[in-house]
């Protein structure tokens, strides 16, 4: 493939995105289609924080291995033979060293499958709590909203921290020749931007038609429908989507700003600001639409941002139902005397003080989503009763979990003078769920390079 | 006077929440025409005390975006408990827009 960067002998680029993750699944007709209409370049996003702390702090993929080789046969075959790269970001969900070797794992399976000799690169993303160390003792790292100011015992208390990459890291695996880069962590958006600004395009269309694209078929009108295509030339984007029975609309393609953002006029970027307030957008026909106006602004200092987990314990699960119209008649103040009287039994049998463990009961049907928001009022048909324990081992917070069984089985209302049975779902009543995550960085350091928190390893992978 | 009044989620044509990464939520009142898009745009209804009222968060730290061009109101505020922490019972904050949908405004006249 080419690596030579001209901007005047090429004067658009298009990028196909098959879908809003890997592993999520799009027909192959998506693909094909795609290719057929000149696509430059396949970029698909693969993962998120979305789904919570535990992928990042146990850096497991929430996606199976399956569904991942399934989309990247797909993709890479098609790639293959049109001599187009596939670029990957966020590899394995959380964007670990471990989830780009999983997924490059995969991809070097489907290869030597298929009978492909691509050149596959890995950009790893993860960061040492020593070296954020040294950025931080010189005054490198900054706090986001909500949080407070990064202190040293935070680092070092996760047990992953990656950081976010911009386009760069990925331009810079392209121009070493790579067919197929699969980078750590990354901006959702960078994954599509990084090779249309290599070729030069202009970075406000850009930055925003990668804003757009990175949930796949969202922006269209069927957001079930697969995925987009998007041309970026000197002056805007057009995009269209790759399902024929869906279209892309002005309004289709406007509301995905609003999208997962707090801002729907302006988002950073490692490299600058985003900045969609001026962009308009114009039906070409019925499934196509223009987009103009769309500006970045980069920014005075190059920043990558944070994120890591932590460890917060292990927890047990256990879960009863209640119908009985009695106790729901007054089910706070039932679950008022069961966390009453489990703190009481769980100090007389297993001695724990308040400090020594955690626990939350929720009332699915009752109160259990929105807790105290709830705008509800009135007796619920029935409830049920989630008890979930946190503790430094799973063995004391499994035996919270048992000390609490009895009440969850026969605890009555402070006005019953008789024992109810309640509705244990499953026998054994516990479950275990193991270590248990939370997140606790929100931060960002001033980049010395743009590439120097990541690294980049290119081999060929021979069929 | 007196208005007949009606919920914002009786006048929208989707009211949604989210993540917006793991410290905040941000929601949508997608709202069906003009007229109903005045009734969740007009500050006397919808505003940053009244979504601090019914989140439990500081009014100072919500933003509020009225988009004219696609009759949409959109609110963000910090989660008050960090997505997947021990009592954090939403992971996806998908759920958070039910009391704002319970908003009542005054119905509009047929």
């Amino acid at each position: 493939m080419t690596t030579t960067k001209d901007p005047q002998q090429t004067e658009s680029v298009r990028i196909l995105v098959p879908a809003g993750m890997l592993g999520a699944g799009f027909a192959e007709s998506t693909v094909e289609r795609g290719i057929a209409l000149g696509a430059d370049v396949i970029s698909i996003d693969g993962g998120s924080t979305d789904s919570g702390p535990a992928y990042l702090g146990a850096s497991k993929p929430k996606t199976t291995a399956a569904a991942v080789a399934r989309d990247l046969r797909i993709m890479l075959t098609a790639a293959a033979g049109a001599g187009i790269p596939v670029i990957v970001g966020s590899c394995g969900t959380s964007g670990t060293d471990a989830g780009v070797d999983w997924v490059a794992g995969i991809a070097a399976q489907v290869m030597r499958e298929e009978g492909l000799d691509l050149t596959v690169a890995r950009i790893y993303s993860e960061q040492s709590a020593a070296d954020l160390k040294e950025h931080l003792d010189a005054g490198r790292t900054h706090p986001l909203p909500p949080m407070g100011e990064l202190s040293v015992e935070v680092l070092q208390s996760c047990t992953h921290i990656v950081g976010m990459m911009g386009h760069e890291p990925i331009v810079a695996a392209l121009e070493a020749g790579a067919q197929v880069v699969l980078a750590g962590r990354a901006t959702d958006t960078a994954v599509a931007a990084a090779f249309p600004l290599m070729k030069g395009m202009p970075a406000g269309p850009t930055w925003h038609v990668s804003k757009i694209v990175e949930c796949g078929g969202q922006c269209t009108t069927n957001p079930r429908s697969g995925g987009v295509i998007a041309t970026i030339d000197a002056d805007g984007f057009t995009i269209e989507p790759l399902d024929l029975d869906a279209a892309c609309t002005p309004t289709s393609v406007s509301a995905h700003m609003l999208y997962e953002t707090v801002n729907p006029f302006q988002m950073r970027e490692p490299d600058g600001t985003i900045d969609v307030s001026e962009a308009t957008y114009e039906a070409l026909d019925e499934r196509r639409v223009r987009v103009e106006g769309s500006q970045f602004h980069v920014a005075d200092q190059h920043t990558i941002k944070l994120e890591g987990a932590r460890l917060t314990g292990y927890e047990t699960l256990s879960f009863a139902a209640i119908r009985d119209p009695l106790v729901l008649a007054d089910i706070d103040g039932w679950a008022d005397l069961l966390r009453t009287i489990l703190e009481q039994r769980v100090s007389q049998t297993l001695g724990l003080g308040p400090d020594d463990y955690e626990f939350d009961i929720r009332l699915y049907g009752h109160n259990a989503v929105l807790d105290n928001l709830e705008p509800a009022t009135g007796p619920p048909r029935e409830v049920g009763v989630m008890l979930l324990v946190s503790a430094a081992d799973q063995a004391t917070a499994t035996a919270v979990a048992k000390v609490a069984n009895p009440l969850m089985l026969h605890l009555p209302t402070p006005d019953m003078d008789y024992l109810p049975s309640f509705a244990f779902a499953t026998s054994p009543a516990e479950i275990e769920r193991g270590a248990a995550y939370e997140f606790v960085l929100n931060h960002v350091v001033d980049s010395t390079t743009p590439t120097s928190m990541f690294r980049i390893e290119t081999k060929e992978v021979l069929a | 006077m007196t208005h007949d009044t009606i919920t914002l989620g009786e006048v929208a044509l989707e009211v949604r929440s989210k993540n917006a990464g793991p410290f905040w939520v941000t929601m949508e009142l997608f709202m069906r025409d003009e007229v109903s898009y005045a009734l969740a745009a007009d500050a006397s209804y919808v505003n940053e005390e009244v979504v601090a009222a019914l989140y439990g968060v500081e009014a100072g730290a919500v933003q509020l975006f009225r988009i004219p061009s696609l009759n949409v109101v959109k609110i963000s505020f910090p989660r008050p408990i960090s997505q997947g922490s021990l009592r954090d019972r939403d992971m996806h904050a998908g759920q958070h827009h039910v009391p704002l949908a319970l908003v009542r405004v005054p119905a509009p006249v047929a």
